[in-house]
């Protein structure tokens, strides 16, 4: 069978958001990929800019990894804002 | 009128191919482009009917074959999908220099309908010069189905470039343009892109005219008998 | 605890299972054959529904079948996504579906046969599914819960349309009416069948449901189809062909008549009335467009060695 390859798309909304993943299709090229996705996955006037990935290209973290990747910013409290006290008499910030 | 036709039946005949495209991500797509063309019958037969006191309805689905005015090109059977594709592709390299002409149109109303199309068009115009290479370009069998379908089709283009007298009034009035004037960039596009797609441009041929004066191919009734059959069979029903 | 042990509990808190995760072969499995399933349907779906696209009788109702039927196509497509992370190929389910292994939903065995039949679909069809897509939003499976999150958000508009051309008809002439009652006819007893056999009968229910691929019972979901849809019809001011239903104030729900299985079963197993034209359509346009998908490869690995070389 000669299927063609699987792409993943990723695509910015109109709220200055960065790249957002959306789904993923087939296509046999690139240009015929990014045509696809704009008339799958931007039906709803939904993006401004689209990427697309072969999936095969991807590398993924493995769940395995999960501690070692994530619980290390997870115990990084800190960098969260509700983190900090403020008294709620200050305002703004 | 004539352009707000053109985009009614081949819109048409893009709807028939829905559930049936080669591949599903291609139907995702050749309904796009028929959604699109759709949307701009809706305006240019809305306009035309403001002109004339009727709505877009009464005049898609109350006008028999002799009153429609489209080019032959637009009511040709889908075929394969070659066929789909050179159809498409002849008209949207057509379509796009028409409307980058009448967004200039002296007629406001036009010129905004034009502009807001052309973008729709030049992505339209993309996907089928797209479809061109790859199939022209692609395997020794694509290649000939396409190449055929390029032959078979190639008759029905001269009529684009055709100025009739209305068309010689509404480009002195500035609303129009000329359309034989067209006929050059559109040749050169077509021949650039067969080129890269290794396929020959149909050496010039006896060239079919008629639709725009109401003289149609047999297509045509067929199509209408399909699409008006409610209205005509429920006169002054609401829908 | 062991692996299976890990991935229950994991389920049990809420968290959803992803793509690279552990999970037991029969969590993969049935999860590829009920996504597989569901968008087997809305591919077939496409076809009930695009038997109108050309009649349909306003300019506006064309467009918005149009977008409707391609939303379908989309549908699909998000699903195929789903369940390819399940490792199972789009190919392979094609497969599958074309050689009568995997199923679709029946109700699509059913023919179109007049306009009304449009605003049936989407009233009580796409009604119907909403009301199990919804469930499913929140099912264990990431990939499909988000593909659900994103079709139930696209559907919205189907069920409205279908309910506005019903209303349309049964406002207009005695004619459209008829039309509209007949479609009621046609339409509510296959609808009801959608939610599929008793939970008594169900035979992969309780597992389905520990795991969280199955959020509601058939039998719950039914009845909630039920009680939502009757007052709407009535409201038209059609009547549901089943002399049994009525509102039962103890309960606090609507009684209704039995189903007639017999017809349900003798539909899966291919006796619809459509169910040879539906599937022939499918494996039609998927060998009539072989060439196409082969040529555009073609082209694809000639241009990939002209850039490398």
């Amino acid at each position: 069978m000669n299927e063609w390859p699987l792409w993943e798309v990723f695509i910015r909304g109109q709220h200055g958001l960065a790249h957002q993943h959306a789904g993923s299709l087939h296509a046999p090229d690139a240009e015929t990929a990014l045509n696809n996705a704009r008339d799958v996955y931007t039906r709803r006037n939904e993006g401004v800019s689209i990427w697309v990935v072969k999936s095969s290209d991807i590398t993924a973290s493995s769940p395995s990894e999960k501690g070692p990747l994530f619980e290390p910013a997870a115990s990084k409290p800190y960098r969260h804002p509700t983190f900090y006290e403020v008294p709620d008499e200050v305002k703004h910030l | 009128m004539r352009l707000g036709d053109n985009a009614l039946i081949l819109s048409q005949r893009l709807g028939e191919w829905c559930g049936h495209g080669p591949v599903l991500e291609e139907d995702i797509a050749l309904t796009n482009v028929a959604l699109d063309l759709l949307g701009q019958a809706r305006l240019w037969l809305g306009y035309a009917g403001e002109l004339t006191g009727r709505d877009e309805d009464q005049i898609a689905f109350l006008r028999d074959a002799g009153e429609f005015r489209n080019v032959l090109l637009v009511e040709q059977p889908n075929g394969d999908f070659a066929h789909t594709m050179a159809r498409q592709f002849f008209f949207d390299l057509w379509h796009r220099l028409l409307l980058e002409k009448l967004s200039a149109s002296k007629d406001e109303r036009i010129g905004g309908i034009a502009a807001k199309a052309l973008k729709e068009v030049a992505y339209h115009r993309r996907r089928s010069t797209d479809w061109i290479l790859r199939l022209g370009d692609g395997t020794e069998e694509s290649h000939a189905r396409m190449q055929q379908a390029a032959d078979d089709l190639w008759m029905y283009t001269g009529e684009l470039f055709e100025m009739d007298a209305l068309d010689k009034e509404m480009q002195q009035a500035g609303i129009g343009c000329d359309l034989a004037a067209l006929r050059e960039p559109w040749l050169n596009e077509v021949s650039r892109v067969f080129r890269e797609g290794t396929l020959e441009v149909p050496k010039q041929s006896w060239m079919q005219r008629g639709g725009k004066r109401g003289i149609h191919s047999e297509n045509l009734g067929h199509i209408l008998a399909e699409m008006q059959f409610l209205q005509r069979a429920y006169p002054g029903a609401k829908w | 605890m062991t692996p299976d042990e890990i991935f229950q509990d994991r389920i049990d808190r809420g968290i959803k299972i992803e793509p690279k995760d552990y999970m037991p072969e029969g969590y993969r499995k049935t999860l590829i054959r009920q996504i597989s399933q569901h968008a087997h349907s809305e591919i077939v779906g496409q076809l009930p529904e695009g038997n109108w696209i050309t009649r349909a009788p306003s300019l506006r109702r064309k467009a918005i079948l149009l977008a409707k039927v391609q939303d379908e196509a989309g549908h699909g497509l998000y699903l195929y996504s789903a369940a390819e992370t399940l490792g199972v190929s789009r190919d392979q389910m094609i497969a599958d579906l074309h050689s009568g292994k995997a199923k679709y939903s029946s109700i699509f065995n059913y023919p179109t046969l007049t306009w009304a039949d449009i605003g049936a679909i989407g009233w009580l069809v796409d009604g119907a599914a909403i009301i199990n897509q919804i469930a499913l939003c929140r099912c264990s499976y990431g990939p499909y819960a988000r593909a659900m999150v994103r079709i139930c958000k696209e559907e919205s508009f189907h069920q409205r349309q279908g309910y506005e051309i019903l209303l349309t008809l049964c406002r207009g002439t005695k004619e459209q009416k008829a039309m509209a009652q007949d479609a009621l006819n046609r339409w509510w007893w296959p609808s009801l069948m959608m939610f599929g056999p008793h939970d008594s009968e169900s035979p992969h229910a309780e597992q389905s449901t520990k795991w969280k691929i199955k959020i509601v019972s058939n039998d719950g979901l039914r009845q909630k189809f039920v009680d939502q849809t009757v007052p709407q019809g009535e409201y038209l001011g059609l009547t549901f062909p089943d002399p049994k239903l009525k509102w039962n104030a103890v309960r606090g729900h609507y009684d209704f008549g039995e189903i007639d299985w017999q017809e349900f079963k003798n539909v899966i197993q291919g006796n619809g009335p459509c169910n040879r034209d539906r599937l022939r359509a499918r494996i039609e346009a998927h060998e009539q467009g072989a060439w196409v998908r082969e040529a555009a490869m073609a082209y694809a690995k000639k241009h990939e060695n002209k850039a490398a070389a």
